[in-house]
Formats: structure tokens, C-alpha cells, sequence
């Protein structure tokens, strides 16, 4: 019984300091980005708290001066299309390697399976001058091709589903007459709804929090989205940080709140998308 | 399944309700037409897959035998000597031995997500907040976390003030030196990532049926005889999967370091390296070339794993 106790209370203290491992960074730039200039400059240390908790001037500040409205607007503009983009993209391939045999079927998937294999990272250099020549460079555009390009973790999600759909549903709206695009339009995007859900979620996350590729693609001060904004804050506040950590907080309030409200469907889409 | 199925059964009246008449196709075409149809459906994807993966290697193969700069029309073929001067030139290979600092990391990573998930996925007290609170991390921002940690590490900073309460008192440098600078930054990446392994472990545990933990407690096994017999091998693929990311992320770790050293004392990782080889010195020959040993020791990586620990599930169809 003893030893069951003991066992028991090691367990919790490891939850509750890894807890803490992971509050406290976050916990100390909240409160950071709440303080005064006057209160950073005091000397009083990292841990004090703000003489007042509702001082917002610093969110203020951020905001304004570091162009948040525009970042989050070409941020939104890139989600939807690029995220549009994706579902469309990933279903149709999943749907036609699925439901049809061709010649070369194997080579296609082949194509998309080895294209898994190579990270984003490494052909960025080569990528740049095709982006280039195509006139997208700086421009919201790139990253929204490159986003949609080949999302391989999507196609697969997709293609799980699709092949749960039976076959049996095609050939009967066949008999009715329908052809290939009808029943991907009326039977099998419509089912695939779940799957999509987590698409949207997964690649919505990957796409909001991406630095990469808007840093590369989009240098200009004025198409800046979140991540690029947020980084570029380095330079005029320097020292304050204050207005540095109200930027931050602001950029992880809505992931915090897309997280609340969808957990479980987060943790799925996680698991599904990992897991090849 | 079931569910699936039922959903796909009231589609099933949705789809087949617009019964257009079959008009009667002339056989020939309506062949051709069949041949043509999952071209029609896949010329997007692979216009797509071919412009911005395929063209691009082969287009950096190329480069990585020249001296190209990326702007001026002019390029001179040399042979290997890009290659030859990445493995020779000290201050080119260095960057490898920063990605020792972020291997060590991933395995530190990986053994604290074992842990986790394997307490968690029994009954504990307020699981479903320790799972949050575990997972968050690795929603978040890279540009942020690079910011709260930049202040964390600062002179007088979280972490000094930390330390001072518990009668440390020390105003450290932690980013000013080589050693400890990459530590602290390999330490972020472990803050980072360590959720993702932790629900991807999580999941496949969950997984495992309830029955063998049950037949295990009757014949007397205790939780590690558990862990070691039934949870180990029932989350082998998830566990080898995580071993490539974490291989390939190191390599490639980038972000970190970038926005809070920019590089800078001795923290360079081979991808800083090259997008500043490729966009600052205008070398993208040398670039393309770093580009390719990168992806070739990935592949390397990946292919390793396969040979080593058969997946039974890697076919996509």
C-alpha cells in the first residue's frame, strides 16, 4: 500500500512539473506584456506581478504600430485558399487513385508516396527560382501554391476515407446514369466530410504558425502575415519586452481558443495525420 | 466503420436521387472517355506534385555541379568541387556536429513522451488537462515561442529569476556561449515537439486492446512488465515513425534557431547555413549541393528504418 502511495505521488509531481515546465514561459510573457515600461525598467525581475492586470496599452501598441490587422488578413486570405485548395486537391487525387485503374497507376503513386519522403526544407533552393519565374515571388500567391502543392498527409487521410466509402454506392448512381465527376460531387466529396474537417484543422494550424516559406517567399514589410509580423518586431522594439510579449500573446490567443473548442478533434486529426 | 457505412447508406439516396437517363454512348468513346477520366481528376495534383517537388530536385542536381549564383545568366559546370568543398572546408561541416545537440534532444523527447503517455492513458486525476497542457506547446507559433523563449533565457530573465528563487542567484548568459547557447536551444525544441510524440504515442496505446492489460493483471505483471510486454510492442511503428521525424527534424531544425540566435555563436544548423549560403552569398551552386547531401542523408535515414523494422502498412493503396 505504501509503495502504491509513494508511486503515486512521484506520478503526480511529474504531471504537475512538466505542467509547470510548460506554463511558466507562457505564464511569465502574459504577464510581461501587462506590465508598464516603468515597471520593466524597475529591475523588479521576470516574476513580479503588473501593477495593473487590466493594462492593455501594450496590446495596444502591438496591434497598431506592428501592422496585426493586415498580417491577420493575409493570413486569412492564405487559410482559404490554400486550405480550399488542399481539400479539392487531395480529394479528387484520392478519389482517382481509389476508384480507377489505369495504366501508370503504380508510377502516380509512387510520385506522390517518394514526394513524402523529401522535406520542404531541403528543395527550398531550387523551389525559389520556379516560384520566381512563375512572377509569384512576393506575393500571397506563392505560399499558396506551395501550400496546396503537394500536401501528401492529406491525400492520405482522404484516401482512407474514400476507400471506406463501398464501391457499391458508385455503381448503383452509375446504373442511374451518373458519370465520374457527378459521383465525386454529389456521393463521395459530400461523405468525406469528417475527413475534411480534419484537413482543414490540421493544415489550418500548420499554415497559421508557418514561418518558412512567407520569411522566403514574401520579404515585403507591407505582406506580412502573422508569423513574419511577429518576427519583424525584433527590430523596432528591440528591448521592450513588453510590446514583444503583447505581440506574442496575441498571436496565440485564437490557437489557444481554436484549441479549447476542438480538442478532441485536434488529437484525432494529429494521430491521423502522423501516423502514416 | 459502422458508422461510416451508415452515413454512406443515407448518402446513398442523396447521390442516386437526381437519376439523370443513361443516354446510350456510342461504345468507342465511352472507352476513351473511361481512359481519360482519372487523368481529368489528377492533372491539378500532378502539375502541382511535378512543378514544386520533382522539377525542383532535378533543377538542384543541376545547380549543385555549377557555380551558379542564382541571378546572372552565367554558370560554369565544375564538376564536383561544390560537393568536395562542403566536406573539406571546416566551417562548412561544422554545422553538422550542432545537429548532435538536437539529436540528443529527440532523445530526451521521445523517453519523456513514453512516460507521459503511459501514465496518462490510465486513470490519473485531471488527465484530460494534463494532455492539454502537454500538447499545447506544439500548436504554437514558432515566431512566439522563439520570443518567450528569448525571454526566458534573457539576462534577469525567467529562467535567472527562476533560479534565483530557489537561492540561485546567477546573471547567466544563457544564449552567450557555443555550448550552453545550443543546449537552451535544443532544450526549446524538446518544449516544442515533445507534445506531438506524447498524443502520437498516446493514440497508439489507446489502440492496444483493454482485455491484455486485464490478462496481464490477473497473471500478476506489474506496470513495467505491462509497459514491457504489451504497450512496447504494441506501439512499434508509431515509435520507429517518431525515430525518422526526430532524425530528419534535427537535421533540419531550423526555426528555432533562426529567429532567437539568428545563427549566431556557434548555433548555425545546417538549414540556417544553406539559406544563407543560397540567398546572402548568392552561392546557390554550393547551396544546391548542401541542399542534396541534406536530403540524401533523409532519405538514407528513412530507408534505413524501412529495411530495419518491415512495415506492414506502407503501401498508400
Amino acid at each position: 500500500m505504501t509503495r502504491r502511495a509513494v508511486a503515486r505521488t512521484l506520478v503526480y509531481l511529474s504531471l504537475v512539473l512538466a505542467a509547470a515546465v510548460v506554463l511558466l514561459p507562457l505564464g511569465v510573457v502574459l504577464l510581461t506584456s501587462l506590465k508598464s515600461e516603468g515597471e520593466m525598467a524597475d529591475g523588479s525581475g521576470a516574476l513580479t506581478l503588473p501593477g495593473d492586470l487590466f493594462n492593455l496599452h501594450n496590446y495596444v501598441t502591438a496591434f497598431q504600430d506592428g501592422g496585426m490587422l493586415a498580417a491577420f488578413g493575409h493570413t486569412a486570405f492564405i487559410l482559404v485558399f490554400a486550405i480550399g485548395g488542399t481539400v479539392l486537391i487531395g480529394s479528387m487525387t484520392a478519389y482517382a487513385i481509389d476508384r480507377f485503374t489505369f495504366r501508370l497507376k503504380r508510377l502516380v503513386v509512387a510520385l506522390f508516396l517518394i514526394a513524402a519522403l523529401v522535406p520542404g526544407v531541403t528543395t527550398q533552393v531550387a523551389t525559389f527560382q520556379i516560384v520566381n519565374s512563375f512572377g509569384m515571388f512576393d506575393s500571397l500567391w506563392a505560399p499558396i501554391v506551395l501550400y496546396m502543392g503537394t500536401d501528401i498527409v492529406s491525400i492520405y487521410i482522404f484516401l482512407q476515407f474514400v476507400r471506406s466509402i463501398p464501391v457499391s454506392l458508385d455503381e448503383s448512381a452509375r446504373l442511374d446514369g451518373a458519370n465520374a465527376f457527378t459521383i465525386y460531387r454529389k456521393i463521395i466529396f459530400p461523405l468525406l466530410r469528417p475527413a475534411i474537417a480534419t484537413v482543414v484543422i490540421v493544415k489550418g494550424i500548420t499554415v497559421y504558425n508557418d514561418f518558412y516559406i512567407p520569411f522566403l517567399y514574401m520579404p515585403s514589410e507591407d505582406l506580412g502575415v502573422i508569423s513574419t509580423s511577429l518576427f519583424r518586431f525584433r527590430g523596432p522594439y528591440g528591448a521592450h519586452w513588453e510590446t514583444i510579449s503583447a505581440g506574442a500573446i496575441l498571436v496565440i490567443l485564437p490557437t489557444l481558443v481554436v484549441f479549447l473548442s476542438l480538442q478532441r478533434f485536434i488529437y484525432n486529426g494529429f494521430t491521423r495525420g502522423a501516423t502514416r | 466503420m459502422t458508422d461510416t457505412t451508415e452515413k454512406a447508406a443515407s448518402g446513398a439516396g442523396v447521390g442516386a436521387a437526381p437519376a439523370v437517363p443513361a443516354p446510350a454512348p456510342a461504345p468507342r468513346p465511352a472507352r476513351l472517355w473511361r481512359g481519360v477520366t482519372p487523368w481529368l481528376f489528377l492533372i491539378a495534383p500532378l502539375a502541382l506534385l511535378v512543378t514544386f517537388t520533382y522539377a525542383p530536385i532535378v533543377n538542384m542536381v543541376a545547380y549543385s555541379f555549377t557555380d551558379w549564383d542564382g541571378v546572372s545568366p552565367e554558370l560554369h559546370y565544375t564538376g564536383v568541387e561544390n560537393y568536395t568543398e562542403l566536406f573539406t572546408r571546416d566551417d562548412l561541416f561544422r554545422v553538422f556536429f550542432v545537429s548532435g545537440y538536437y539529436l540528443a534532444a529527440s532523445v530526451v523527447q521521445i523517453v519523456a513522451a513514453l512516460y507521459f503517455a503511459t501514465i496518462l492513458s490510465f486513470q490519473v486525476r485531471f488527465r484530460n488537462f494534463f494532455k492539454g497542457v502537454l500538447f499545447f506547446p506544439y500548436l504554437i507559433n514558432g515566431v512566439a515561442i522563439g520570443f518567450v523563449f528569448l525571454y526566458f533565457f534573457q539576462d534577469g530573465g525567467t529562467l535567472d529569476s527562476v533560479l534565483s528563487l530557489f537561492g540561485h542567484h546567477s546573471d547567466h548568459a544563457w544564449l552567450g556561449t557555443p555550448v550552453s547557447a545550443n543546449v537552451s536551444l535544443a532544450g526549446v525544441s524538446v518544449w516544442r515537439y515533445m507534445g506531438l510524440n506524447f498524443v502520437l504515442f498516446l493514440g497508439a496505446i489507446q489502440s492496444i486492446p483493454g482485455e491484455l492489460y486485464e490478462a496481464a493483471e490477473l497473471d500478476g505483471a506489474n506496470r513495467w512488465r505491462q509497459f514491457r510486454h504489451i504497450i512496447a510492442p504494441g506501439i512499434k511503428p508509431v515509435l520507429t515513425l517518431t525515430v525518422i521525424l526526430s532524425v530528419s527534424g534535427s537535421l533540419s531544425a531550423f526555426e528555432i534557431p533562426y529567429i532567437m540566435t539568428g545563427g549566431a555563436t556557434g548555433t548555425e544548423t545546417f538549414v540556417i547555413q544553406t539559406l544563407n549560403l543560397a540567398f546572402r552569398f548568392n552561392k546557390t551552386g554550393l547551396a544546391s549541393a548542401a541542399a542534396i547531401v541534406l536530403l540524401l542523408i533523409i532519405l538514407l535515414v528513412t530507408w534505413l528504418q524501412r529495411r530495419l523494422v518491415p512495415d506492414d502498412k506502407v503501401d498508400l493503396v
